[in-house]
């Protein structure tokens, strides 16, 4: 298994994965095979791949511990920006069809309707986090630091699943569904960081655990 | 208010020239499986354009009509003076994003879940504050003026919009039939439910049987419309078969679909969405570009079709038609 999840080819092979939602979109555009609203059908796949990446991202930590597979770290990066890749795509559905290209329309509306501007701010959370993904920042701004910023991912994937419940009319079980998602893989880190301060406070000081970090 | 002033002597004065009935039979009527088929054979041909009419003809004789199902064409439908010459979407564009929540929630759920829908025998009930209450069948309903062709443009609440040739009759011409008493100042319809043959209707997250209203005046405007058809034919399943209203001034949740019970009454009855979130959606749903829906603005629309978006026009662009019914109206508060 190790073999396998440190096989150069294997990052390839889930690279050409993680772009098979792209090509699909591609294909259909030229196909002219988006049904009878196409700019909506591209906002919603980008929208759904962006949680869906978001989820992915953020089952990597819990996965490690649980199947005891450190090396699925390798992949964390990868889908962290495939997660931005489609939200960016996302937001140019936005930014060209609905508003125009017209960034001073854009900001009025970002302000006015909740459901945008929590939409925006996950976009806007997760510019710095794309930024800041390679080694060398890693290095530069040092493992702790780099880390508190990149929780930010955590406020990014519950305000996406937020825009995605404020859009819908009437039927949440998607949304809701994306929720319970983040809302578990959340909860899993909440647990880990409780039982971590116990384990560092001065009572239980005598019978150390091993941290949970991530 | 405008409608206190309504009296059944009013309603029938802006009434268009009724006609003898129109010439519709069982026996013009193709049963909906030759229809489907029909269709079938045609695509495969290649030639539904310019040849179908032709086509039609054949195949009729070749397989002759049986009794009455859904799909019917309709011939020598009147124009309409109201009719718009904008660019009409396609058949397929308008039968494969729908809002027919009983059938599921995507727009593409209806088309699939909605072919079974069982709409013959159909028969609406007209009742309430009226002199003559009636159950009316669909062959009567047919027969009670001549069809014509409405070229409407739809906008939804939630930002598209369409253009659709409609089949139908002003509604007031089944209001004046019944003969609505002083004391009827709303009108209340109601769209078939049965969870036997909508099962995605318990995922809508809102209840059933839908329901919707209008003022007596507004269902009295010759602009609202009985719609029977639509692009010739009858209308499919997901449409709203085989009867359904169209108010083109107003969001398209108002224009209930699958009609089987309208009821005139005194007070304002209560309709789905408005039951659902009173803030978003309100009783008169007029199309309003200067009132937002909370948590959007309706500015602007999407014509299915289009990539960019488009202005949205007071009243869908029928104010001449519909906006002295509002006159003194806040029609933020009444949005």
């Amino acid at each position: 298994m190790r073999a396998l999840l440190v096989s150069k080819w294997t990052k390839v092979a889930v690279f050409l994965i993680c772009l098979i939602p792209f090509a699909d979109l591609v294909w259909r555009i030229i196909k002219s095979d988006l049904g009878a609203n196409p700019v909506e059908y591209l906002q919603h796949a980008t929208g759904d791949w962006t949680l869906r990446f978001l989820v992915f991202t953020l089952c990597i930590t819990p996965f490690r511990k649980l199947l005891k597979l450190p090396d699925l770290i390798r992949f964390r990066r990868m889908l962290g920006l495939f997660a931005f890749f489609y939200v960016s795509l996302h937001f140019l559905t936005y930014l060209g069809p609905d508003q125009s290209f017209d960034l001073a329309g854009m900001w009025k509306d970002v302000a006015k309707r909740p459901f945008i501007t929590v939409g925006f701010t996950a976009f806007m959370l997760l510019i710095p986090l794309a930024i800041t993904s390679t080694a060398g920042w890693i290095r530069r701004l040092g493992g702790k630091r780099w880390q508190m910023l990149h929780r930010c991912i955590y406020v990014a994937a519950v305000c996406g699943v937020i825009h995605y419940y404020w859009l819908v009319k009437s039927d949440v079980r998607k949304p809701l569904f994306y929720g319970a998602l983040v809302a578990i893989l959340l909860l899993w880190r909440l647990g880990g960081w409780i039982s971590r301060q116990r384990t560092h406070s001065p009572v239980r000081a005598a019978t150390p655990r091993t941290s949970m970090n991530g | 208010m405008i409608v206190e002033q309504y009296c059944p002597l009013q309603i029938g004065r802006k009434e268009m020239l009724i006609r003898k009935s129109p010439e519709l039979t069982h026996a013009d009527v193709t049963p909906k499986s030759v229809y489907l088929d029909r269709r079938k054979f045609l695509r495969a041909m290649g030639i539904v354009g310019v040849t179908a009419a032709a086509a039609n003809g054949l195949f009729d004789l070749a397989m002759p009509p049986q009794t009455a199902l859904a799909a019917t064409q309709f011939t020598g439908l009147l124009k309409s003076p109201f009719s718009t010459t904008e660019k009409q979407n396609t058949p397929n564009d308008v039968t494969h994003y729908n809002n027919f929540y009983e059938f599921g929630t995507d727009k593409g759920d209806p088309a699939k879940n909605s072919q079974n829908f069982k709409t013959s025998p159909w028969s609406v009930s007209v009742e309430g504050e009226v002199t003559k209450p009636r159950k009316l069948t669909m062959d009567e309903i047919l027969k009670l003026a001549p069809l014509e062709e409405r070229i409407y443009r739809h906008r939804c609440v939630e930002r598209w919009s369409i253009v659709v040739p409609w089949i139908g009759f002003s509604f007031s011409v089944l209001a004046k039939l019944v003969e609505p008493t002083p004391k009827a100042r709303y009108v209340a319809f109601e769209t078939f439910f049965d969870p036997r043959q909508m099962p995605q209707a318990k995922y809508g997250g809102i209840d059933f049987p839908y329901v919707e209203g209008l003022r007596l005046d507004e269902a009295m405007n010759p602009l609202a419309l009985l719609c029977v058809g639509m692009y010739g034919e009858s209308l499919p399943p997901q449409d709203g078969a085989p009867v359904r209203m169209i108010v083109p001034w107003k969001y398209g949740y108002k224009s209930i679909k699958s009609l089987v019970k309208i009821r005139f009454q005194e007070k304002e009855p209560p309709t789905t969405w408005n039951r659902y979130s009173s803030s978003e959606y309100g009783f008169y749903s007029n199309v309003n570009p200067n009132v937002d829906h909370p948590r959007w603005s309706q500015a602007k629309e999407r014509r299915l079709g289009e990539i960019f978006t488009r202005p949205t026009l007071m009243f869908n662009g029928y104010g001449d038609q519909v906006a002295s019914m509002y006159n003194g109206m806040d029609l933020k508060k009444y949005h």
